[in-house]
């Protein structure tokens, strides 16, 4: 989601892959005795920290739950978060030092594409589970996935595809994408495209903007004289708030419906409600799905409990499902044997707090439904109710690219 | 790009001369202290910053936008003044690189500072209910609340140039700049005149973020990208030179809106080349003196 060089991460990747290979490596022993450990690389500091930490409060939701349930025959769970300060190298670092120096267990974390690429080389060498809580497509296919991989996250395929399907047939089928130029917008683009195709859309433009820019008013008449029924705005955090709140001063909203594809609540929190009205976004938790799916009201509950009344976010979801995944993995395994928790997994049929999920077989890719949320300004419950629930595409194997067309075998 | 019309290319000008206001308004503050002072500003970004986020503080504690405009100023001016007493000071005579450290280091303990005070996730500032809308300029629908911002920047530099130009006190300002000895030696205390000026360009910096508030929200972190576009547009118009910064602003703005509009993902990268072809053809930059920095 954010920017990283390419060298960078592939700086990380070369150095995660050369500690693996040393003739130096010690064969790491992972505990089967004693607490059962969980790394937890998060950007704890700069722009996403808030984010983060919502992540770690909803992880510690899930370690507390499984130590007063009895943990593992006794065996309880701890959770190690470590700052991965948004970089891959520095991501890379912390996971090794998580696996070498603190015998963790799993690895669960990250809250972008190039990090938890990063980290994913350290686990597949170093052959440790590593369940990814934010969005990326690279993860599933076969040249960066390995057995050790999950993705409990929804991936920018399911995403653009939801949020295209729901769209194109609601409010027309003429397109400008405003897209940040980076891995994440244009996978985002080619999900939008796929899903669109069908149905006929047709792209009057796709304006690249570089990441970080803070003022996207030189872009905003263009889009306003080529008069299309959807602008969807694909970028992230603090470029997405701008370009809201520019595109709301600019007068867009009245000939056009504004889409953004990923639409988190802190990112609505942070630009107010009159920047967001009226946008509508894919997500993949949003507090209010309590009002009809039971396992949200418990997970809410006791998020709220733990935490002076607070609400998870959607990211922060990801985080308690994360975890959760694996703890009742090595339960059902009764071990934290890797490749027991690893069969334990695929096998899982879940609700944990959004309704029914699975890891597909083939790439670990959790299957799960994807949130329409549409932004308000209006009666709203409280400071937290800040989008309304306008469909829920449930979960569904098809609107995943095929294991083939990812390249693995089965 | 087949629906390029007249009016989309004046609109985009316009954008761009509107976005150049802004880029101006980035920038004084920190070219008037080095041109002054020969103190290149490192956290000038982190006034920006604190600056928008007085603005918070004060709409949360009931003030409107208006009583804002003076107040901000004056608070941020006045961290300024206590910056350059008790920091900047020591370290004058001492070669351009040691403010500059410590500027650099200073704008990273504000952003840790207002992070500990106001969160890291960003506030949202709503635009002055007066100000809201769009209004018609001839050639198309324009944000209300960008000409109002237009204006303000132009009342800024006309109350600045006032002030260097035509009163008592900017002429000691002035010449101070030229030769600060001989201003000593004519029973001027220098010192006083410079706590001044800096107090001055870091209350302009902290009035920009205000002003700059409501077109993108306000965020610990939105002074990072400011510092980079302010110091192009100040090496561009020449650092130092206040006409040069508004030449530059401008040019800078119009740049901008017709890389936008042809290429718009090079529209980052097109300020810099700017800065490369200006630094090029006349290395003190369009309006700037020759060896100001040695």
């Amino acid at each position: 989601m954010t920017a990283t060089t390419r060298r960078r991460a592939l700086a990380a990747a070369a150095a995660g892959a050369a500690l693996a290979a040393s003739p130096f490596r010690i064969n790491v022993l992972r505990a089967q005795e004693g607490p059962i450990r969980v790394g937890f690389p998060v950007p704890l500091t700069g722009p996403y920290a808030t984010e983060a930490q919502n992540q770690v409060r909803a992880a510690e939701v899930a370690i507390a739950e499984f130590n007063e349930s009895g943990g593992l025959n006794g065996r309880r769970a701890e959770l190690l978060p470590r700052d991965d300060r948004l970089n891959p190298g520095e991501a890379a670092t912390r996971t090794l030092e998580l696996i070498e120096r603190e015998r963790v267990n799993f690895i669960v974390g990250s809250l972008s594409a190039s990090v938890q690429l990063a980290v994913n080389n350290v686990t597949k060498a170093r052959r440790v589970i590593f369940n990814s809580i934010s969005q990326s497509d690279a993860i599933n296919e076969a040249s960066d996935w390995s057995p050790y991989t999950f993705h409990e996250a929804l991936n920018p395929h399911m995403t653009a595809g939801a949020v295209g399907r729901y769209v194109f047939s609601r409010f027309g089928k003429r397109v400008v994408f405003l897209t940040a130029d980076y891995a994440y917008g244009h996978e985002m683009v080619r999900g939008f495209q796929r899903a669109g195709a069908p149905l006929g859309i047709q792209v009057l433009a796709d304006i690249r903007h570089p990441i970080g820019q803070t003022d996207f008013s030189t872009l905003l008449p263009r889009i306003q004289a080529l008069r299309p029924d959807l602008l969807i705005a694909i970028n992230f955090g603090r470029d997405q708030q701008i370009t809201m709140r520019q595109a709301t001063d600019f007068g867009l909203k009245r000939s056009m419906k504004i889409v953004a594809p990923v639409l988190l609540y802190s990112a609505r929190v942070a630009a107010g409600p009159q920047a967001f009205e009226g946008v509508v976004g894919g997500t993949s938790y949003y507090w209010r799905l309590e009002d009809t799916v039971p396992s949200a009201k418990a997970f809410n509950d006791k998020f709220r409990r733990m935490h002076n009344g607070a609400v998870p976010t959607d990211y922060g979801a990801l985080g308690y499902g994360g975890v959760r995944t694996l703890l009742e993995a090595c339960r059902l395994a009764g071990s934290t044997d890797t490749d027991k928790v690893i069969e334990a997994m695929r096998s899982l049929r879940y609700d944990y707090y959004k309704g029914p999920q699975y890891y597909r077989r083939c790439d670990h890719q959790s299957v799960q439904s994807v949130l329409i949320v549409e932004s308000k300004s209006r009666d709203m419950k409280d400071e937290n109710d800040v989008f309304n629930i306008v469909h829920i595409e449930e979960p569904n194997e098809a609107n995943l690219r095929t294991c083939a067309e990812l390249g693995h075998a089965g | 790009m087949g629906t390029l019309g007249f009016d989309l290319l004046a609109l985009q000008l316009f954008a761009g001369v509107a976005l150049g206001a802004i880029y101006v308004l980035l920038a004084i503050g920190l070219s008037l202290i080095f041109g002054m002072l020969t103190v290149v500003n490192f956290a000038h970004g982190a006034f920006f910053m604190f600056g928008a986020y007085a603005g918070v503080f004060l709409a949360a504690r009931g003030a409107s936008f208006w009583a804002s405009l003076i107040a901000v100023p004056l608070i941020v001016g006045a961290f300024g003044l206590l910056v350059e007493r008790f920091l900047i000071r020591p370290l004058y005579g001492r070669g351009i690189d040691y403010p500059l450290l410590l500027t650099f280091g200073l704008a990273y303990m504000m952003v840790e500072g207002i992070r500990i005070a106001f969160g890291t996730l960003g506030l949202p500032f709503d635009t002055p209910e007066s100000l809201q809308g769009a209004t018609d300029i001839g050639i198309g629908f324009f944000p209300t609340y960008r000409l109002f911002v237009i204006g303000a920047t132009a009342a800024i530099l006309l109350g600045l140039w006032l002030f260097l130009e035509r009163t008592r006190y900017g002429l000691i300002i002035r010449a101070g700049a030229r030769d600060p000895q001989i201003v000593r030696v004519l029973g001027v205390d220098v010192s006083r005149v410079w706590l001044l000026v800096f107090g001055l360009g870091t209350g302009i910096a902290g009035l920009a973020g205000l002003l700059a508030a409501p077109l993108q929200g306000v965020s610990p972190e939105m002074g990072g990208p400011v510092l980079a576009e302010a110091f192009v547009v100040t090496v561009v118009g020449g650092m130092g030179s206040l006409l040069g910064a508004v030449v530059a602003g401008l040019l800078v703005g119009v740049t901008v809106a017709l890389t936008s509009l042809f290429v718009p993902e090079m529209a980052k990268v097109s300020i810099f080349a700017l800065m490369a072809v200006v630094l090029l053809v006349r290395p003190q930059g369009l309006f700037g003196r020759p060896g100001l920095l040695s």
